[in-house]
């Protein structure tokens, strides 16, 4: 069954087209070529092209991705959500990974129940703005992953807070806040069933249980580059796809991207598309370690895809 | 700007301290809703620059619907912030005295010195400048679509020589990444 990536593309006449998409450079084309190409720069083409690479690396079947032009207005977003609400009857899911949207709550609720409906029921990954909307609408506990920094984790802790904007303490909130930051989003019923907390050090969280930390490499610049979230995402996909379990996908997420960085010892001037070609490497890296070996050979093997996982947490 | 970032610490908060004066009790004030928060930046600048205090709040629950704003005003000034929005065909759907607490926006940058480059960070939203030219070399965070599209606006360019994010963005996320610039280009400023 396909994975599906819904989000938009920075550019307002781009019209909604699902179908898969290759990586030509830093440029996503797609398979029947009929479609405008588009450049990678941030955002959800970033997410897209990290998936397509892991994926690639990883031999794993390529997503698909369900993309629309959205420049700020919610014009885009909104034909999205309808689509993805009314018009993917037919197709089965394994799951889905939702990205930046403009936040709709009555619209995000029409999505969520379409996908509640589906059988198999999907896996639901959920990051930016769709994360923001999904907490917004209360029904955070429905999502598998949430892929947070320290201070969105902030925002899913406060349970007043609409927007990250309107969070209180936002910027206070540091890596030693995580544990009561962490207990107090999954109190309110905040927090998708797994967090992975990007920061200094990663943090993953299954059902409010600490699973374990990242920390090294560590390359601060990494913080200030647009897209790095985006490639964490699109790992965490490729590696969902490819049948590890949750906390393990963001484990290996976590590493992949400390990897990564190690590899292209970016600047806080380097663009994304600089670290996309390097993505292959530092995967391979991860998987010829014993924690690679571990993850992706024990979870295959063990038949344990995130969905069984659940049933034994 | 070196000399600036003698006299900082790798890690500061300062307080935004542009927010017009909280010279009215919120008894005496009035919320304007409208359909989208692109209206709501639009409006703000407009009766801002007519000489009006408003500031931008978060809505009380029963009135949210995803990426929301809305625009706090005095109910003194109410026919005359009518009549000008009305003039630029920015009709609020509603107007609202104001009956409790609403959300109050975050306040705070967090300025981050990479050496060669800086970073502010406001909410969500993070903009790094070299600091020699004052280039912008990055923007990340946020969630909502129109930051990738501010990025390749801004990205690449000095930032004395761009037009402020608001006058393209449209929602809560551009709303922060003004607040980040605008702190970027004061510390540029020296």
């Amino acid at each position: 069954m396909p994975w599906l990536i819904c989000g938009t593309v920075p550019d307002e006449h781009f019209e909604l087209v699902h179908t898969k998409w290759h990586l030509d450079g830093d440029t996503l084309r797609t398979e029947e070529g009929s479609t405008p190409e588009i450049a990678v720069h941030r955002g959800t083409p970033a997410l897209l092209a990290t998936a397509i690479l892991a994926c690639t690396a990883l031999e794993v079947e390529l997503p698909e991705a369900l993309l629309v032009g959205d420049t700020g207005q919610g014009k885009g977003s909104r034909r999205l959500y309808a689509e993805l609400a009314n018009g993917l009857k037919g197709a089965s899911l394994s799951g889905v990974t939702f990205h930046y949207l403009y936040p709709d709550i009555d619209a995000h609720n029409r999505v969520l129940m379409a996908m509640e409906e589906r059988d198999p029921r999907p896996l639901l990954v959920a990051d930016a703005g769709f994360m923001y909307v999904a907490k917004m609408s209360g029904y955070a506990t429905s999502y598998d992953m949430f892929t947070p920094d320290v201070g969105e984790l902030a925002f899913l802790a406060d349970e007043k807070s609409p927007h990250p904007f309107y969070t209180r303490g936002f910027l206070l909130a540091e890596e030693k806040d995580i544990p009561r930051l962490v207990a107090r989003a999954y109190g309110h019923d905040n927090a998708a069933r797994c967090l992975l907390i990007k920061g200094s050090t990663d943090h993953i969280y299954l059902g409010g249980t600490f699973k374990g930390c990242v920390t090294e490499p560590s390359v601060p610049a990494m913080e200030a580059i647009g897209g790095t979230g985006d490639i964490i995402t699109g790992l965490v996909t490729a590696l969902l796809m490819r049948g590890l379990a949750l906390e393990h996908a963001a484990m290996a997420a976590a590493h992949v991207g400390r990897l990564l960085a190690k590899l292209v010892c970016p600047t806080p001037a380097t663009q994304v598309a600089e670290l996309l070609p390097h993505i292959p490497s530092a995967l391979r890296i991860f998987l010829a370690s014993d924690l690679g070996h571990d993850y992706v050979l024990n979870d295959m093997s063990q038949g344990k895809t995130s969905s069984s996982m659940e049933n034994d947490s | 700007m070196t000399g600036i970032w003698g006299k900082l610490c790798s890690l500061f908060l300062r307080k935004h301290t542009n927010a017009p004066p909280r010279s009215t009790k919120d008894t005496n004030r009035g919320f304007l809703v409208f359909h989208h928060t692109g209206e709501v930046i639009r409006a703000e600048h407009l009766l801002r620059n007519a000489g009006f205090i408003v500031e931008v709040k978060g809505p009380p629950p029963e009135l949210r619907t995803g990426c929301d704003m809305v625009l706090l005003f005095e109910l003194v000034r109410q026919p005359k912030i009518m009549a000008l929005l009305a003039k630029a065909n920015l009709v609020p759907e509603r107007a609202v005295p104001v009956s409790g607490t609403l959300l109050e926006p975050v306040a705070l940058f967090q300025t981050r010195d990479f050496g060669q480059w800086f970073m502010v960070r406001a909410a969500n939203m993070k903009i790094t400048l070299d600091k020699a030219n004052g280039t912008i070399v990055n923007i990340s965070g946020g969630g909502c679509p129109d930051v990738p599209w501010l990025a390749m606006q801004l990205v690449g360019r000095r930032i004395l020589d761009v037009e402020d994010p608001l006058t393209e963005g449209q929602t809560l996320c551009a709303y922060a990444l003004q607040k980040a610039f605008e702190e970027a280009r004061r510390l540029c400023h020296g």
